[in-house]
Formats: C-alpha cells, structure tokens, sequence
C-alpha cells in the first residue's frame, strides 16, 4: 500500500550499487538537494571548477559506456527481416556514445539545477501571496480574482484570431486546426478527471469512440444529422461513463487507472468484432454537418471565393466544422472554468488530495467520482462526434490506447488542473508534429521521452494550475440585501486588517471579535 | 468542575466491538459523550483510540455494539450503518492524528469546503451560475472567511494549507471541522506536536469552542496536563477494554489506570 | 476430450509465460507500489535480443541446447540492465512525488522503449527461429504438448524455484520482503532500500526475458508491440492474483491463461482478449484486492 519515499536523500555513492560503479546510466541522479559542491563553488576558484568538470566528464563517459553496452545487440545488429540474417550496422555505434554523453550532462546538470529550484520555490511559496484586500468596513467576499484588462484583451485578440482563421489560410491548416481543437476539447475533458478528481482514467479513447459510433451508426442506419447526434453521442457517452463508473469507482487510483485501460480495449475489440459496426472496415460516408440545410460548397462558396474570401479549395463543410469545434471549446472553458470554482468543483480538489478526509468534510465520495467521471466523459462524446463528422470515416483503428496516452499526455504537458495548460498542452502536442513532418518516425520516441522527462523535470506541467485568490471588495452590497455595516463593522474591521499585520496566526486567546456570525446559523 | 452537567447525552455507544481479522482491537466499549461537555478518551498506544474514533466516523463498521447520536435533545440516530459523510452531515465532525489538510489547496478553500454538505449547488447550478448559486458562494466564503478570522487564521486565507506553520496547521484543522457546524466535535490527538505556550492556547479554544459553538467535544489525548484540566469527564481504553471511567480527579489516582500506564509493578 | 486436454495444455502454457511476466510486476508494486508499465517493454526487448543473440550466435556456429542456453543467458542479462538502468532514469528522480508522477513516467518509457526498438530494429512482423532442440522422450507425448510447451513449462518451475529461493534463502530476499510489508521499518532496520529496488527491478526484468525468450519459441512470431498486449495480460494476472503477493501472480496468471484458452477454444479466438479483461473488471469489483490478496485496512 504504502509508496517507499526515501525523504532522506541516500549519500552519493549509495545509489550506484549495481554492475558499473561510479554512475552509469546517465541517471544516476543526484540527490534532488541543494548540491554540497555547490557551496563552495564560490570561493573555491579555478581548481574547483575544474575538479567539478573533471567530474562531470568522468560521469558522462562512464554513461555513454553504459549506454553503448546497453543498446549494443539492438542498435547495432538489425534483423533484417526480407533476408533473415543480421544487418551489422556499427556505424551507428559512435552516435550513440556521443548522444549519451551529452544527454549525460545535460541531464546532471538539469538534476543539480533542479535541486537548487526546488529549494527556492519552498522558500518563495512559505512567503505565500500577500494578504489580499480587507481595506475597509462593510462589503463581501467575492469570490473571483477578475481578470485583468489585459488579459482580456488578449483573450479578444485570440478569439477574433481563431475566427478569421478560415478566410485567410489554406484548407490544411483548418484541418490541423479543427484536429488539435478536438484534442483540446478531450483535454479539457480528461482534465477534469484527472486533473481536478485525481482519477486516472486510462481508457478515455472509449469515450471518445462511443461519441463516433453514436454519430456514424445513427447517421447510417436512421440518416439522423449532426446537429441531433451531438447531444446524443454525448448523452450514450455519459450514460457509458456512468455505468463504467458505478462499479469500479470504489477501486483505488492503480486499480482505477488499469481497468479503466481495460475497459477501453473491451469497446475496442467489441468494435472490431461485431457485425453491425462493420469490425475494422469501419464505417465510411459520414454525411458532414450542414447549416440550416444549406449547401455549403455548391451555393455559398462561389460566393465568398469570388469576393477572395477564402481560399479557392476550401472545403465549407470543413469551415463549418471548424466553426463548431471552436465553439464547443469555448463552452468547454467556460463550463470546466464555472465547475472548478464550484462546490462539486471543489469536493473534486478534496478528493484529490485527500480521500479519508474529504469524507470527513460530508462529501459523498462516490456520486462525487462518478459526476467527475461522467462529465469527462461527456466532452469525449461530444469530441467524437466532431472527430467523426470531420473525417467522414472511422474504424476501431482510430480509438486505441495511444489516443488515450495522447490526451493524457496533454494534460500532464500543459499542467494538470490547468485550463491555459491543456490548450497549450494540446497545441504543443498536435501541432508541433504536424509542422516537423519529416521527423515523423521520431514523432512517439520523443512523445515519450517528453513525459518522463516532464515528470522529472517539470512535474507540475508547462503552465501549473494556480490557486485562486479570494479578494476583498469594499463598498459592495452584503450577502442577501441586509445592511452590511450595521453588522458590528470593528469585528470585520479589526479581523482581516490586525491579523493580516501579523502574518502569523495570533497565538493569543481565540475570539477577540464577538460580533461575526456564528458558525451556527439557521441550518 | 466534577460531574459534568447531566443534560442527557449527546452520544452513546453500547458493546462497541472491532475485530481486525483475529486481533480484538475493541472490544464491548460502553461510551458516552454528555451533551456541552468535554470529554476525554485516553489511554497507552495501541489502545484502540483511534479505532474508536474511526468507528464513530464510519470510517471503520464495529463488529457489533451500537452508537446513538442525539444531535438535539429527544431525536436520536444509529450511526452503525452510515457512511462518513453521511455522519459529518448528520453533525459529527473530526480532525486526524496526523494533519490531514487539503494541503495545495488555500486555507480558505480548506474551510470552504467543509460548507459542502450545507450548500445546495448541483452540476446544473455550477454550470450556469444563476443568482442563487452566486448567493449561496458569495455567503459561503463570506461565512468561511469569518469563521477563520474568529479563529485567527484571516491573513493567510489565501495560503496554501501545506505552507501555514504546524500550530496554525493544527489549528486549521479544528475550525475546518467547526465549518460543518458539529454537534460534536472529536479531536485526535489536538496536542500532538504542539509546545508548552501552544498547548496552553489548545485548552483555552478547546473551551472556547465548546462554550461559544454550542457543542460537545470528545477528545483523543496523550498530554495528561490538558486532559486534566480541560475535560469533564475522562474515559480509558487498554488493549480495546474501557478500564475506568469518571471525572479527572478520581482518573488520576485510579490504580487500574496507574498500572495500565506504568504496567505492572 | 482430446480437445479440452489441449486446452489444458495451453491454458497452462500461456498461464505460465503470464506467471513470469506478471511477477514482476507483483514484486515492484510490492516494494513501491507502482505499476511499471514499462515490464511489457522489457518483455519484448528479451525477445528481441534473444533472437538477436541466436541469429548472431548462429552465424559463429554454435547451435543446438548451446545455442539456446547463450541467447537465452545473454537476453536475461540484458534485461536485467535495462530494467535496473529504467528505474535509475525514469523512476527514481521521482521518489517521494505525487503516485501519478512515476506512472505517467512509467507509460512514457513505455512508449518509449516501444518506438526505440521500432526506429533501430524493424516495424514489421520477425518470425523466430525454433531454438528448443528435438527431446526424444516427449516425441511420443505430441498429440498432448509440444517440446515447447514442454519447455515452456519446465523453464517456469525452474524459475519460480529459483525465485522462491532467493527470496526465502538470501539476505536481500529478506531485505526486499521486508520492504514490502513496511518500508519505513525496514529502512529504520538498515536496509538499504536503493539497493533493494533495484535488486527487484533486476529480478523482474530477468523473469521476463525469460518470458521473452520462451513465447518467442511458442508463437514464433514478434514485433515491437508484443510488450504493451502481454504486458497488459500479466499485469491483469498479477492484479487477479492480488497485486504484492508472489504467489498470488502464479495463480493469478494460470486462471487468466485457463479463461482465455477455453474462451478461444469454446466461443471464439476473436473474444479471447474480452474475455481476459472482462475476467479482470468483474474481479476487480467483487473483490478488490485479487484472489489471494489481504483486504487491507487502510491507515488514518
């Protein structure tokens, strides 16, 4: 049950206890603390640092010896599986020492920065933010630090941006749009999950599915439109989520994460193997949403393309997918925004902290998982029918494991919790490989190497998730119309103002203020 | 201070009894919290304390016995088949033994928290955010803000729990509970960890808090100074039996208790 | 009946690879309760190199039990190295972290080790070279089991003897058990935790070269993406079992070899798959803690 967390960091030298002494595996780590060689660095002059880079060499050539060692049979003799004999590539060999010794050091040099951060941000965070507000009598509590002007405008830069999308780039560039738009949309879902509720899912992609097949299926067989299946794939995704998590949301975080895994491979090959899903063939000729039964590229287009609006092959039906992907996101945002801040938002954080002692705070821990596990299943039905009116064809092909990895890494990317992170999570993982297409073979390697290194490195994602402040607002009606100030206003103002002078929680006698309400009001 | 005030009781439990696989962790505990008192539960490590508490909490279901809760004077409730939160609903708030704050959460959010079970909001009401959804948040933080004030803890609502000092940890803690407005409140342990001048501080809100919120308190305790003079009442567990029981005084110079804590000899 | 005794026979087979993939999954989670996603890699990287070995080994003329014994000692050590450098890099900067932290970091490796050996070695599908030598004795036992299920099945006893003893008879066997019913009392007793995770990465990396090794021979087919299908079966079996217990991955895996074998031979091979993780989810939920693990009371 319990998780070995060695506190006490072991000394140097006690790590490496295994076949090559003096830290091969350009892991070795140090010990994440403020590095002993570091102090002295200051005084200790030109022999020390040479000492010190000495050191380091020796490390990373004792690593890229290991690593040679260690992908020797695999890098350097290939099967070559038309003749069936052994390719001898040695040339190969080289390179990789050269790599390891620089990611050696780079590495070691990451871990001791790390250490010294690490430190710093402890000291930074038990200064904790200043005091916010309570500058005067009467008034309450809002509860939302607004959003500053200019990040406002920022926000209407970025909305007027994505809008005008369409009429000035080229049909690719909308499909890669609308693509990382749905991955969004799946991350700001998952997000929820994991992010908020701490539940590992890892069989989102079955999710993410049953939004598809609600749509294909019901578009082939009953010719239902877009507009309908939308609600309704994400309805059979939610009902799936919720009768997934009824049973298993009593199992603890591993057991979660790995029949969760389970069942998404169950849906997978349910798909590949029955009749009227048409197994792996898939199901093609999906008609694409239409706008008040408009047609789109026979009517409008001409239209707009003789007026130079957008580009001669753009596809209208894309451009109308676009335009709804867009907007779910930013209902996406504004729903997941309103959740976190609410009281379901927030038995989610409890519950992620502290299973034992959210019960304790009366919350219900299973209808509480099982809304969090609903709701993000919801948006991955709503991503699916997208996804599928995008493509016009699905197969069970597209809903495997890796797109679940694919969306979980974007929200572990982005910072979990995050609503900024998951869209820069999403932009970072769809786009980037599609701009870096001749790296494309190296497109998984580095996907994965990108998650471990994140959860060395940057365990809290590219842009963490911040606590919100509470501030004070002066002069502002009280809570349900009463006259606020009538309410002994030197409690409120001796309160906040006193205490927040201290800094620390006066160790006096509790209650010098009689006034304030008592927690026991009318229940 | 000896025999506390007879108003009836606001908890009793009858025969508790906790099986742990062949190991008796309880066994036939006869309990009772008098309403408005202070009441200690004390006895050497392994006792089964906090198996008690864990019992009462629904964290644990005895394997046999019952546990009435009288949140007011002639409504009665069997605790035995009620979940946690449930019981937390029904008034019975807890802190642990070792801090179980929501700790990279802020203080407020802490607090806020514990509202949960007073608050009425739904999905549908989070989603849309209508007038009575604001009102209910608005009230809410305003509630959990003054409570902290009370409490001392105003200037660093907006601190991550994990960041307060362990006093003010402690501290947090209590009012936490407090902000499910209890009936009864049990402390685990409230002294652990605290020094001299805190733990003096710790016996004033203990009474304090009894006093002022109207409740009843039951306290798990290892520090004899504050458990002599802050309860009414002291009961002691060893080796899951109730070995005595009754007003500090007669407590102290119990022999049964004296052996217990000193062993034989 | 002929039928239901070869069912048998394969059920077992397949339990038995399970047995030695699943525990070492069974003994990390046991030591630091994380599930090591990336096992199934190590898996399949004891398959690649075993073929490897043999067909370089081959080409310098050694052939026969020679032969299978090299490639096979070469792929155990091999795993072994890499499982104990996975942990070093991937898993142990991460100590005293959030428990999501080294899982994500887990299935990063995953993918990983995955798309390495598919850049370096070859996407496509590797047939292996039948490597067990004609044993004479069982030559009359064919219509019941192969020589490699045969083998397949004497090299899992073999192992699991070895296994039981050195986690009974060695002083970092004891080390390792004491870890896993308390690490913070064993590490006050002086053990040497570092040395003890990884000494368990080892040990579970060798079990599944062998594994590798062995299924190699059995389904004679292999690419890059055998790890993650094996990995996610074994790992069922070892929560079927009761994650942590040894002997609860042995049995663990033989029940899930047994119900897929019969599924495949009763219903049909197409919902063998379903069926393993059906098995997994209804156990799972009727009992949470496996076949033969302890419910445990949690600590508050």
């Amino acid at each position: 049950m319990t998780t070995v967390q060695t506190e006490t960091a072991p000394p140097p030298a006690s790590g490496s206890g295994g076949p090559s002494s003096g830290g091969p595996g350009g892991g070795v780590p140090e010990s994440p603390g403020p590095d002993p060689a570091g102090a002295p660095e200051g005084r200790g002059g030109a022999a020390g640092h040479l000492a010190r880079a000495l050191a380091e060499f020796r490390a990373a050539l004792l690593s890229a010896a290991w690593f040679s060692v260690l992908a020797l049979p695999l890098v350097c003799f290939r099967v070559n599986a038309v003749s069936g004999g052994i390719d001898y590539l040695w040339a190969r060999l080289p390179r990789l020492a050269a790599l390891a010794f620089c990611a050696t050091l780079a590495w070691r040099f990451l871990l001791r920065r790390l250490g010294f951060s690490r430190v710093r941000s402890a000291v930074a965070e038990t200064a904790g933010p200043p005091p916010e507000g309570a500058r005067g009598p009467g008034g309450s509590w809002l509860t939302l630090l607004d959003r500053a002007p200019a990040k406002r405008l920022l926000l209407a830069g970025a909305a007027l941006l994505l809008l005008s999308v369409p009429f000035w780039t080229t049909p690719y560039v909308v499909t890669i749009l609308i693509t990382a738009l749905i991955y969004i949309t799946l991350g700001l879902g998952l997000n929820i999950v994991v992010g908020v509720a701490g539940l590992l899912n890892l069989g989102y992609a079955a999710f993410f599915a049953v939004g598809a097949y609600t749509f294909a299926l019901l578009n082939q067989n009953f010719g239902m439109g877009f507009w309908i299946c939308l609600p309704l794939g994400a309805l059979s995704a939610t009902l799936l989520g919720l009768l997934l998590g009824l049973p298993i949301l009593r199992l603890s975080g591993d057991y979660l994460a790995i029949v969760t895994l389970g069942f998404a491979e169950i849906i997978r090959l349910v798909l590949v193997n029955v009749g009227f899903t048409n197994g792996p063939r898939g199901i093609r000729n999906i008609q694409p949403p239409t706008l008040f039964g408009a047609d789109l590229n026979g009517a409008v287009k001409p239209l707009l393309v003789g007026h130079g609006l957008v580009h001669k092959d753009m596809d209208l039906n894309k451009v109308l997918v676009y335009f709804i992907i867009l907007a779910i996101v930013a209902l996406t945002v504004v729903c997941v925004y309103r959740l976190e801040n609410s009281r379901l938002g927030r038995a989610w954080l409890a519950l992620r902290e502290d299973e034992v002692a959210c019960q304790a705070m009366g919350i219900n821990r299973v209808r509480t998982k099982l809304a969090a596990f609903a709701l993000g299943s919801t948006w991955a039905g709503l991503a699916g029918v997208v996804f599928a009116a995008q493509i016009s064809f699905i197969n069970p092909q597209s809903f495997t494991f890796m797109l679940s990895v694919m969306v979980l890494s974007i929200v572990v990317l982005g910072g979990m919790g995050s609503i900024p992170g998951v869209m820069i999570g999403a932009a970072v993982l769809i786009l980037l490989p599609e701009y870096l297409r001749e790296y494309s073979d190296y497109r998984m390697l580095i996907f994965g190497l990108i998650m471990v290194l994140m959860m060395v490195f940057r365990p809290q994602g590219i842009i963490p998730s911040t606590r919100r402040v509470y501030i004070y607002r002066p002069e502002e009606h009280g809570d349900g119309g009463a006259r606020p100030s009538t309410r002994n206003p030197d409690a409120l103002d001796a309160g906040p103002g006193g205490a927040g002078q201290d800094g620390q929680a006066p160790a006096g006698v509790p209650g010098t203020a009689g006034g304030p309400p008592s927690p026991r009001g009318a229940r | 201070m000896t025999g506390a005030v007879k108003r009836g009781a606001v908890l009793s439990t009858s025969g508790i009894t906790m099986i742990f696989g062949g190991l008796t962790a309880l066994s036939d505990v006869d309990f009772e919290v008098g309403r408005g008192s202070i009441t200690a539960l004390i006895g050497p490590n392994g006792a089964g304390k906090t198996t008690f508490f864990n019992c009462l909490t629904g964290i644990y279901r005895p394997s046999r016995g019952t546990m009435t809760f009288s949140p007011e004077e002639g409504r009665e409730i069997q605790l035995r088949k009620l979940a946690p939160d449930r019981i937390t609903y029904l008034g019975i708030a807890r802190t642990f033994q070792n801090i179980r704050l929501f700790n990279n959460l802020t203080v407020l959010e802490n607090v806020l928290i514990a509202c949960h079970s007073r608050m009425r909001a739904g999905i549908l009401g989070a989603l849309l955010r209508d007038g009575k959804t604001v009102a209910e948040e608005k009230a809410m933080a305003e509630f959990s803000y003054r409570l902290l004030d009370r409490y001392g803890l105003a200037a660093s609502a907006n601190h991550l729990a994990k960041n307060l000092p362990y006093g003010a940890q402690r501290r947090l803690e209590i009012v936490r509970a407090l902000a499910t407005r209890p009936r009864l409140l049990l402390l685990d342990e409230p002294a652990a960890g605290l020094n001299i001048a805190e733990t003096r501080e710790l016996d004033e809100l203990i009474r304090y808090i009894r006093d002022e919120e109207d409740l009843s308190v039951l306290l798990i305790e290892h520090d004899m100074s504050l458990v002599m003079s802050v309860s009414d009442r002291v009961f002691v567990l060893d080796y899951g039996v109730l070995i005595a029981s009754g007003p500090p005084d007669e407590i102290r110079r119990d022999p049964k208790v004296v052996k217990a804590y000193l062993g034989e000899d | 009946m002929e039928l239901f005794l070869n069912l048998c026979v394969s059920g077992l087979t397949k339990g038995s690879i399970y047995a030695l993939i699943a525990l070492g999954y069974t003994m990390v989670y046991g030591i630091i309760a994380l599930i090591n996603f990336a096992h199934g890699e190590i898996y399949m990287i004891g398959a690649f190199t075993a073929l490897i070995f043999s067909m370089v080994l081959g080409a310098f003329g050694l052939s026969g039990w020679g032969l299978l014994f090299a490639s096979g000692t070469l792929a155990v050590v091999y795993c072994a190295m890499y499982g104990w450098t996975l942990e070093k890099v991937a898993y142990k900067p991460l100590r005293g972290q959030s428990r999501l932290a080294p899982l994500i970091s887990a299935i990063g490796m995953s993918i990983f080790l995955q798309n390495y050996v598919q850049l370096v070695q070859t996407p496509n599908v590797l047939s292996f070279p039948d490597l067990i030598p004609d044993i004479a004795i069982l030559a009359g036992m064919r219509g019941v089991a192969s020589k490699t299920q045969f083998a397949i099945l004497a090299a899992t006893a073999v192992s699991m003897v070895a296994l039981t003893l050195f986690i009974k008879k060695t002083r970092i066997g004891m080390a390792m058990r004491a870890v896993s019913q308390d690490p913070t009392m064993a590490r006050l007793s002086g053990v040497n935790i570092d040395k003890v995770i990884s000494t368990t990465f080892i040990i579970g990396s060798m079990l599944a070269a062998v594994g590798g090794l062995l299924v190699g021979n059995y389904g004679r087919q292999m690419d890059f993406f055998i790890g993650f299908l094996a990995g996610m079966k074994a790992f069922t079996a070892a929560v079927l079992g009761g994650i942590g217990s040894i002997p609860g991955a042995v049995v663990g895996a033989l029940v899930l070899g047994f119900a897929e074998s019969f599924a495949a031979g009763y219903v049909s091979s197409d919902y063998e798959d379903v069926v393993a993780f059906v098995l997994l989810i209804a156990i799972l939920t009727l009992r949470p803690d496996g076949i033969m693990g302890s419910a445990t009371t949690q600590k508050v």
